[in-house]
């Protein structure tokens, strides 16, 4: 597969390594009063989708930058590239 | 009576005589010929028996879809078995013995299992060799699998390298025939980047094969001619003996070129073979097709083959299989061949049409309506026997049989990624579908394009329509005048009163095993090929498969859409393991890592082993001593002693500055971090999100904004990807950047009761090693040695009063000469990891063997280092019920109440007088070695409740190795519990 860098352009699939779904990005917050709970469900529930998922992939043989891949999982389309850190701004991760 | 068989023309090369040798036999072939090519010549039609039954078999085709001249090609440790005759390019003193057979080709004992057939029908192994259940791996298996077989291995290393390369291109075409040639003209006429690849060391497809003219010449001429041109510009890679054997994600394809298999050995400093990753833009398949058989009684005789295998040894490698040839076919391409064979003055006895509106031909007699009811000749075709339209037999004599049942579109590389092609009823064909790899598209006879002029057209125009897609302007060059014979064919796919009639010659597969796959219930097409093995040969069914699903659909009573076909999959043709292994073999499988000291430690006779990608020194043996406990020992004993030192490079190093360093690692680690001094260390515990203990090592702060993390050796790069995950995906506003600095920095272990005294030598003035200036867990950037820069950390792994001395990397080696050499006057020792190891497990600290990926800081008997007051990476899901039960596993020493007995690593623990059963497991040894300080062996392990359960003696049972016996529990800190030798 061709994952098209945001900063670096189209780079083979063999310099990345694959972590998962990229809603590890939401971690829960530590002091909620079901954090218990909810870092259970963030650690170990996941969709599987057949078609379209955001996942996390880390350019570990290039600029180790983690990305956010959005592939088709049917298909291996991918439709999207993001950096990781935009992502998590954006969903206001801040520190 | 040389190369008998050998008629005129062709475009073999008669100037080049070469001798070759199958079997005990030699031959002369020509430059140019195929083994088979050359064999057929010479006269020679049995190549090799079937797998099963052990029946003579001779070349059924002249290409890469072969499923019968198999032979094991060279001798010695480049002995290749199950290569194709058909594709084996003749060079001088080749040497080729045939395979599955004892003791000769022409008289074979096992050929009994052709007599025994009733016993040996589809399912026969699973129906038989039930019960007894013992008997199959012992008795069953072994005699199945010597009577059955292919070819057998050198069992020697291959002498021969392989390699990979990468490729780019805007367009990849597959495939030299007319279409490609035509689309690789007009692509590479634009400009555009081009790679062909055909699998033939000739170019041209069946250009090469036929005798229609194309634009005033031979369509051989015309084929050379327009390679002679691609070769010609600088845009365009023609790469013939190159077969694309896989399509995959995003217009990638593998391709393997031949580089040298038409030498009997490779050219200094060349490869056997390369495998190819072609990355293109867009891709056009023109692989052309594959003629298919009919099925009729004893169908597998040597001299039965393709009618277009026929013609293409006729034509191209100016041979035939014997003087008087027949055809039995349900088109007009044997009617071809026959004109072919005439016009080359060999005798066509008969043409048998399976249709009524057969041609007619004043050259040879036809028969219409006729079918072929027996063959007869044991190894070789002598005779067959026609059922005439009117009824009665008619015994024709003939030595070749050419068989046409139509033609295959070679769809298998638009399987590749999930598609299924489908049924095209004017052709009786399955053709490509529309799902095709993103990218792919298809021409000529790979789309269902039969004629030379419908191929040429529609190569030009697969690439016209790429082009126009990738914005590049098409210039059409002007296509050659060639014949446009329209297909004419009335499907026929087997003769019905056949009993043993051959439908995957490969595997031994028969009409007769399809139909009582199908009476047993197997209605899935895959299920009835798993079960009857139909096209799961090295072949994979590639003149078999259509046959086969013809007569399922059949005996189903449905349209052979409606059964379905069965998927192709890479590599598309068999291709040597080698070839992607490449050059990762031995050592080179992964990048080997050295340590700064690595050529001083050779020079002291170090032993090495490897430790991740990296080699260290295990132990550093001295003359006598002849066994590594020795020199273990010695460096143990020396180091507690005096002072030893031990090249720790291999740790991974993190640098990581900027405002919210400390926030940062007071994130990832699980203790606190955040208050920690400048010019101070501190152990650190890093857990998964999941509550697990990742890995240990320490912070070392060196400014407000600056500390250098350190890592155990086999955990660098994953920690080094967590923390970038949290620092990119969790906390992507904070202030900090990190950097690998383990290959920057030389770092050394000086450890031992005189290491300050052996550092103050080097140390520059002013640096004061002093245990008040610079106390246990302290750290700096000092100089040493004049003015060289150095980091100085004052950890301890061994429990001595130890230091961590760091220089940059290219100063490593002078470092350790110049600690040795100061170190003379203490016998300094150099230390390996076996030392390492017995002084880390004497002091209880734990590394890889306890941190394995199931344990938590609570079993370390580190849980009140996981704060409740921040929040950090795994602190909440260590909460977790599972992971905090009152008999979680502690850590626990190990000592055996026997001193002579070990303690051996993966033993486990029992309770005293609990019987010896995995529910009764109370823990197990993780770390094990003999202590030279104790006199004695120990071990660390993990206890449920351990730490209660000091003092107990506990059974150690490892029932694999024999060991039982009685062990002590006791505190994991051995040697110096109290920690005042660190701390001295």
């Amino acid at each position: 597969m061709i994952i098209n860098h945001p900063l670096l352009g189209p780079r083979d699939s063999s310099e990345f390594v694959y972590l998962g779904d990229a809603c590890l990005i939401n971690r829960p917050d530590w002091q909620a009063d079901d954090a218990l709970d909810q870092f259970i469900e963030y650690g170990h529930t996941r969709d599987n989708p057949a078609g379209l998922h955001r996942e996390l992939w880390y350019h570990e043989q290039g600029d180790r930058s983690w990305l956010v891949v959005t592939r088709n999982t049917v298909t291996h389309e991918i439709t999207q590239v993001e950096l990781a850190r935009d992502v998590a701004r954006a969903e206001g991760r801040s520190k | 009576m040389s190369q008998k068989n050998r008629l005129d023309g062709g475009l073999i090369d008669r100037s080049e005589t070469w001798s070759f040798r199958f079997d005990s036999q030699y031959y002369k072939g020509h430059k140019g010929d195929t083994l088979a090519s050359a064999l057929l010549a010479n006269g020679v039609r049995l190549m090799g028996r079937s797998f099963k039954y052990h029946r003579p078999r001779g070349p059924m085709t002249a290409g890469s879809e072969e499923p019968n001249a198999i032979v094991e090609l060279r001798e010695g440790a480049r002995k290749e078995p199950n290569t194709r005759a058909t594709t084996i390019e003749l060079y001088d003193g080749l040497r080729a013995n045939s395979q599955n057979r004892w003791p000769s080709l022409a008289f074979d004992a096992m050929e009994v299992n052709d007599l025994l057939s009733n016993f040996f029908a589809a399912g026969f192994y699973y129906k038989t060799f039930m019960w007894p259940a013992a008997f199959w791996e012992k008795v069953y298996e072994p005699i199945i699998r010597r009577a059955a077989g292919l070819g057998s291995l050198s069992l020697q290393d291959d002498p021969d390298g392989y390699d990979k390369g990468f490729l780019h291109c805007d367009l990849l075409i597959i495939g030299g025939g007319p279409a490609g040639l035509a689309a690789a003209l007009t692509a590479g006429e634009s400009g555009a980047r081009v790679i062909l690849c055909d699998e033939d060391f000739l170019i041209g497809g069946r250009l090469n094969l036929e005798t229609y003219e194309v634009g005033g010449m031979t369509g051989a001429a015309w084929a050379a001619g327009t390679v002679a041109r691609l070769q010609a510009m600088p845009n365009v890679r023609v790469m013939p003996r190159t077969t694309v054997i896989g399509a995959f994600d995003h217009g990638i394809y593998g391709a393997v070129e031949r580089v040298s298999d038409h030498l009997a050995v490779p050219e200094d400093g060349k490869p056997r073979q390369i495998l190819w990753r072609i990355t293109s833009k867009r891709a056009l398949l023109c692989a052309g097709a594959t003629e298919r058989p009919i099925v009729f009684e004893n169908n597998d005789r040597p001299g039965i083959m393709q009618t277009s295998a026929i013609r293409a040894y006729t034509n191209r490698w100016a041979t035939t299989p014997a003087q008087q040839v027949a055809i039995f076919t349900n088109n007009d391409d044997g009617h071809r061949t026959a004109s072919d064979l005439v016009a080359k003055g060999v005798e066509v006895v008969s043409v048998i049409d399976t249709r009524a509106d057969a041609p007619t031909s004043s050259d040879y007699d036809v028969i219409a309506r006729g079918v072929i009811d027996q063959t007869w000749g044991r190894l070789g075709l002598s005779q067959i026997e026609v059922k005439m339209p009117k009824g009665g037999i008619r015994r024709i004599k003939c030595g070749a049989l050419g068989v046409s049942g139509g033609w295959n579109p070679n769809v298998h590389l638009t399987c590749h990624q999930g598609g299924r092609p489908v049924w095209n009823e004017a052709l009786a064909a399955f053709v490509p579908s529309g799902t095709l790899p993103p990218g792919m598209t298809v021409a000529g006879a790979a789309n269902g394009v039969f004629s030379t002029h419908g191929a040429l057209q529609s190569g030009a125009d697969g690439a016209k329509a790429i082009l126009a897609d990738l914005g590049i302007k098409a210039s059409a060059p002007a296509l050659p005048e060639a014949e446009d014979t329209p297909v004419r064919i009335t499907p026929f796919w087997h003769v019905k009163t056949a009993k043993r009639a051959w439908v995957d010659q490969q595997n031994d597969v028969t009409a007769k095993d399809i139909k009582l796959a199908h009476q047993e219930n197997y209605v899935s097409v895959e299920h009835l090929k798993r079960y009857t093995t139909l096209g799961m040969a090295t072949d994979q069914g590639k003149t078999s498969n259509i046959a086969g699903l013809a007569i399922m659909a059949e005996v189903a009573g449905k349209a052979i859409p409606d059964v379905g076909t069965t998927m192709f999959r890479p590599p598309y043709t068999p291709t040597a393991m080698g070839v992607f292994a490449g050059r990762a073999w031995g050592m080179e499988v992964r990048p080997t890592r050295l340590t700064p000291s690595h050529k001083w430690a050779e020079e002291q006779g170090a032993v090495f082993t490897e430790a991740g990608l990296w080699l260290r020194a295990q132990w550093y043996p001295k003359p006598g001593e002849t066994h590594w406990r020795q020199s273990c020992d010695r460096e143990v004993m020396q180091t507690r002693k005096s002072v030893g030192i031990c090249d720790v490079t291999s740790l991974g190093k993190i640098d990581v500055q900027g405002a919210d360093a400390a926030a940062f690692l007071n994130k990832v680690y699980c203790n606190g971090m955040a208050k920690l001094p400048v010019g101070k260390v501190r152990y650190g515990l890093m857990l998964r999100e999941d509550g697990i203990v990742m890995d240990d090592g320490t912070a070392a702060r060196l400014a407000e904004d600056h500390f250098v993390v350190t890592t155990t050796t086999a955990k660098a790069v994953q920690v080094y990807r967590h923390l970038e995950f949290v620092r990119q995906c969790l906390c992507p506003r904070m202030d900090v950047q990190l950097i690998s600095t383990t290959d920057a920095w030389a770092q050394f272990s000086v450890a031992g009761p005189n290491s300050r005294k052996l550092l103050e030598k080097i140390v520059d003035d002013g640096v004061d090693l002093s245990n008040d200036a610079f106390p246990f867990m302290a750290c700096a950037e000092i100089t040493i040695c004049g003015g060289l820069r150095a980091r100085l950390f004052r950890i301890s792994f061994s429990g001595e009063l130890a230091y961590e001395i760091a220089v940059p990397t290219r100063y490593g080696d002078a470092l350790v000469r110049r600690l040795m050499q100061a170190g003379e006057e203490f016998d300094v020792v150099p230390y390996g990891l076996e030392a390492l190891n017995v002084m880390r497990i004497e002091k209880g600290h734990v590394t890889g063997n306890e941190l394995n990926g199931t344990t938590t800081a609570l079993n370390l008997g580190m849980g009140r280092m996981v704060s409740k007051a921040k929040d950090s990476i795994g602190s909440k899901l260590s909460e977790r019920p599972g992971l905090t039960e009152p008999d979680a596993l502690k850590l626990v020493g190990l000592k055996p109440v026997n001193p002579d007995h070990k303690v051996p690593a993966g033993a486990h623990l029992m309770t005293k007088g609990d019987k010896v059963t995995a529910s009764n497991d109370q823990g197990y040894v993780t770390s094990a070695c003999y202590s030279p300080n104790l006199g004695c062996h120990i071990a660390l392990g993990f206890l449920k409740s351990g730490d209660t359960r000091i003092g107990e003696t506990i059974r150690l049972v490892s029932p694999l190795t024999g060991v039982d016996h009685e062990v002590e529990v006791v505190s994991p800190h051995f040697f110096d519990p109290e920690g005042e030798r660190l701390r001295a």
